[in-house]
């Protein structure tokens, strides 16, 4: 019984602190994507020729989210039927606006113009902890070309 | 040293090729971190301990990839890729790795 009110206690918990960060996360993402969409971050490899004069500096960032209580117990339901994990996919999707958002800042802080050949790396990193992915890293990185 | 992520630099030519260097470093977190990390499994939401830690142990396989490029006499790298493995439960390995070059 006492078991009981602690899950629900947790699910409670969670439900609650989860949405509210969740959503507060997704607000101050949109702002800053606002803010930063005059560095231009792309995946192509090849850089602009004929343009010689830049500066190229790696620039990189991560960041750890971790999913709240109540999603980790719904996407373990969501094992037993299959389908979509909608609590993962926003999870993941987090991590990867913030870590490019960090890319971003970090260009922007350099001067840099564009940011090129952008790699994505995600790592479960609570692995063999027995309960699957709780949090994930996720690390971007790219070359900044910085006008000199 | 310049160091990217793309093939070529623009404006700027290859004269040597060292080949791979390559650094790595391997972490465990310690017991503090863990324990609000545990709360923060709960409530969800950024673990900045983690971010940091993974963050300091990437700068070191990073450092330790410029040392031994130095080492060989090369002032760039280039074409260089991070990954990441989880060795043990509870560790992790920070690799980076990339081309060693002399640019003129």
């Amino acid at each position: 019984m006492i078991d009981l009110i602690i899950l629900i206690a947790l699910l409670a918990l969670g439900y609650g602190f989860g949405q509210y960060a969740e959503k507060k996360h997704y607000t101050s993402i949109r702002k800053r994507e606002l803010i930063l969409r005059s560095v231009p971050v792309v995946a192509s490899k090849i850089p602009p020729q004929g343009k010689p004069n830049y500066d190229s500096q790696l620039v990189s960032g991560s960041v750890v989210i971790s999913v709240d209580y109540f999603k980790r117990f719904v996407a373990g339901l969501r094992g037993l039927f299959g389908g979509r994990i909608t609590s993962y996919e926003t999870l993941l999707d987090r991590a990867r606006r913030e870590a490019i958002l960090r890319v971003k800042r970090e260009a922007k802080d350099l001067g840099a113009e564009i940011v090129f050949n952008i790699k994505l790396e995600t790592a479960s990193i609570h692995k063999g902890r027995g309960n699957g992915i709780g949090s994930v890293e996720v690390l971007a990185y790219g070359t900044a070309l910085i006008p000199n | 040293m310049i160091v990217s992520n793309l093939e070529i630099i623009p404006g700027k030519r290859i004269k040597t090729h060292f080949g791979l260097v390559q650094g790595s470093s391997v972490r465990a977190k310690h017991v503090g971190r863990d324990i609000m990390a545990g709360l923060k499994n709960i409530f969800g939401g950024e673990l900045r301990g983690y971010t940091e830690l993974l963050q300091e142990s990437r700068q070191e396989a990073y450092d330790r990839m410029l040392d031994q490029a130095k080492a060989v006499g090369a002032n760039a790298v280039l074409n260089v890729r991070f990954s990441t493995s989880s060795v043990a439960a509870g560790a992790a390995e920070l690799f980076a790795y990339g081309t060693a070059v002399i640019l003129e």
